[in-house]
């Protein structure tokens, strides 16, 4: 068949059933799904990069607590654990924090006098360790420090941002399962779509059938049809879709917070929500032509 | 009746609407398979078979009771019978758009009724259908309703363009191929709906009521195309209750239908065959 004979026979298809391709307001209809689809794809995903980055940064870190009234003391303490901690094979970092960094972090809570050494404050250093196997080694600076001081604590930075890591991940979670309920919205509407198309060109379908068309024949003009209308509406509230997130990331970013530009959709992301309009196309030629093809099954 | 296709293979087929010039190429490449075909049918067995048929609707009481007959390849076969006697259900099998309730029907040498619905497209192709309403689609030219069979036949469209502008021709509507149903009048509805049945190139062409919206000028037209196409080899098989027209048919075999059930005034119908002394019901 050539490529002229091809063409004529594409438009003798689409003549067969004349409604426009964007006349109906499915493809409109898919074009919003798709939009809310994107956009609950890519919070899951921005979500699930957050969680990862975050759980990078701080899995390996720790800051050490020296908790003594007496400051001369303290000071002591502090200094015989940082050298303890330099000589670690665990520790690949150590930043004693200075207490005028401290005394300035507090000042607004406990105000001036807390800032003048009225009041203790622990000294802190900030441990970063070697990468792997956290708990073992914060395990075992646990003990060494602990014969130094008993007053001296390790706090792994993991275990306070926990509840946060896991509210990240329940809301990437959410967000996976309002895709999938998406998907499941969008296969009825097609299903809803296609039975409706056929039952409006059922004069057509059946002068079809009573001249030997097979039930595959039928199908594929309601599943190509469907498909151009999902392509139409898929990538129209695909690109809207985008338009927002590209919004939102500028947004993002321009408040300087290191939480929220932990929000970021690194390439596979950005792959994957390229994917979500052709996943799109797919599921509605799928749904069309299963609907179809199993109302025609109903026929002789 | 014998098969009347004979003469088909050798005969040129002129067009029977008022276009008296010779069939172009694609016309006689048509009538040089059909004639062979029909050369072919008559030398076999019946290609139409009905066996103590019945069809019942639901739970209703049956509108076919035990039909049988036999139709042979190349005959030209009238179907007769008052409203409701069952004509159209009986047609409706034969075409395939419904299963009998009881009884076997043999298409071609095949039992069409334990037949896997897969395999029934097949046999569509192989049957032209004029309906009594036409089912033109509305939404389609002449051309594109004309064309659909060879569409579904899977034809390039090249190939089709020449068929269908010398079908249009052939039914003197060669100028009207882009009008819509709608603009056509009765008739030449009617001719789309015939030339859609036959360019295919059916075994069997089927045609219920054909003659029932059209003036008697136009129904002796329509039947001198249906004797033209039955020249060619295919099986004619026309419903109707226009009892002068049918005499108008030399040779034309009559089955009559009354209240669901078949009698064979010709005798030559019946199936399993009529043994011999025994008289016509």
């Amino acid at each position: 068949m050539t490529g002229a004979d091809r063409r004529a026979a594409a438009a003798a298809r689409h003549r067969l059933l004349p409604e426009g391709r964007v006349a109906g307001p499915m493809p409109w209809v898919i074009a919003i799904m798709m939009f809310l689809t994107v956009l609950a794809a890519a919070s899951g995903l921005g979500l699930a990069a957050a969680v990862q980055s975050v759980g990078a940064d701080l899995a390996g870190r720790a800051t050490i607590q020296i908790v003594e009234a007496n400051a001369d003391r303290r000071e002591e303490l502090s200094g015989a654990a940082a050298r303890l901690l330099r000589k670690s094979p665990d520790v690949r970092a150590v930043r004693p924090v200075d207490p005028a960094t401290l005394a300035d972090q507090i000042r607004p809570w406990l105000g001036q006098d807390a800032a003048d050494g009225d009041l203790p404050i622990p000294a802190l250093i900030d441990v970063e360790l070697t990468p792997g196997a956290t708990a073992a080694k914060v395990q075992r600076l646990n003990r060494v420090l602990a014969a130094l001081s008993p007053r001296i604590r390790v706090e792994p930075h993991a275990a306070f941002l926990r509840p946060l890591g896991s509210l990240l991940t329940a809301l990437g979670s959410l967000a996976a399962g309002i895709v999938l309920l998406m998907a499941l919205a969008t296969a009825a509407i097609v299903v809803l779509a296609a039975r409706a198309a056929h039952d409006s060109h059922r004069g057509t379908i059946d002068v079809l059938h009573l001249m030997g068309a097979t039930d595959v024949q039928i199908a594929r003009l309601f599943q190509r049809r469907i498909g151009l209308d999902a392509l139409f509406g898929g990538l129209l509230g695909f690109v809207t879709a985008l338009l927002v997130i590209i919004l939102l990331g500028t947004r993002l970013a321009a408040t300087g917070s290191d939480l929220l530009a932990a929000i970021s959709l690194p390439w596979t992301s950005w792959l994957i929500l390229a994917l979500l309009p052709i996943g799109g196309v797919l599921l509605s030629t799928l749904a069309a032509r299963w609907t179809v093809l199993r109302s025609l099954g109903r026929l002789l | 009746m014998k098969g009347r296709a004979e003469d088909g293979a050798t005969r040129r087929f002129a067009t029977p609407w008022a276009l008296r010039q010779p069939a172009p190429c694609a016309m006689a490449a048509w009538q040089g398979k059909q004639g062979a075909r029909g050369r072919i049918n008559q030398g076999m067995s019946a290609i139409v078979q009905f066996e103590n048929v019945g069809l019942r609707y639901g739970l209703d009481s049956e509108t076919l009771s035990d039909v049988s007959f036999s139709l042979h390849g190349g005959g030209f076969y009238f179907l007769t019978g008052a409203s409701g006697a069952g004509k159209t259900s009986l047609l409706k099998l034969l075409y395939l758009a419904q299963r009998p309730s009881r009884g076997v029907i043999r298409l071609f040498g095949e039992d069409v009724v334990t037949l896997p619905r897969k395999r029934l497209p097949g046999f569509r192709r192989r049957i032209g259908v004029v309906f009594q309403d036409f089912r033109l689609v509305s939404h389609l030219s002449a051309y594109d309703n004309i064309a659909l069979p060879l569409r579904v036949a899977g034809m390039a469209e090249s190939e089709i363009d020449a068929s269908v502008s010398e079908m249009l021709n052939w039914v003197g509507l060669g100028d009207r191929g882009q009008a819509r149903p709608a603009t056509l009048s009765g008739g030449e509805q009617q001719r789309v709906a015939i030339a859609r049945a036959v360019i295919a190139r059916p075994e069997i062409l089927v045609a219920d009521e054909p003659t029932g919206n059209v003036d008697a000028d136009m129904a002796r037209r329509l039947l001198t195309l249906f004797e033209a196409l039955n020249r060619l080899g295919t099986t004619i098989v026309v419903a109707t209750h226009d009892l002068p027209l049918i005499g108008q048919v030399q040779g034309a075999q009559m089955m009559r239908l009354d209240k669901g059930r078949l009698s064979d005034p010709t005798g030559a119908l019946r199936y399993p065959p009529r043994p011999q002394g025994v008289a016509v019901s």
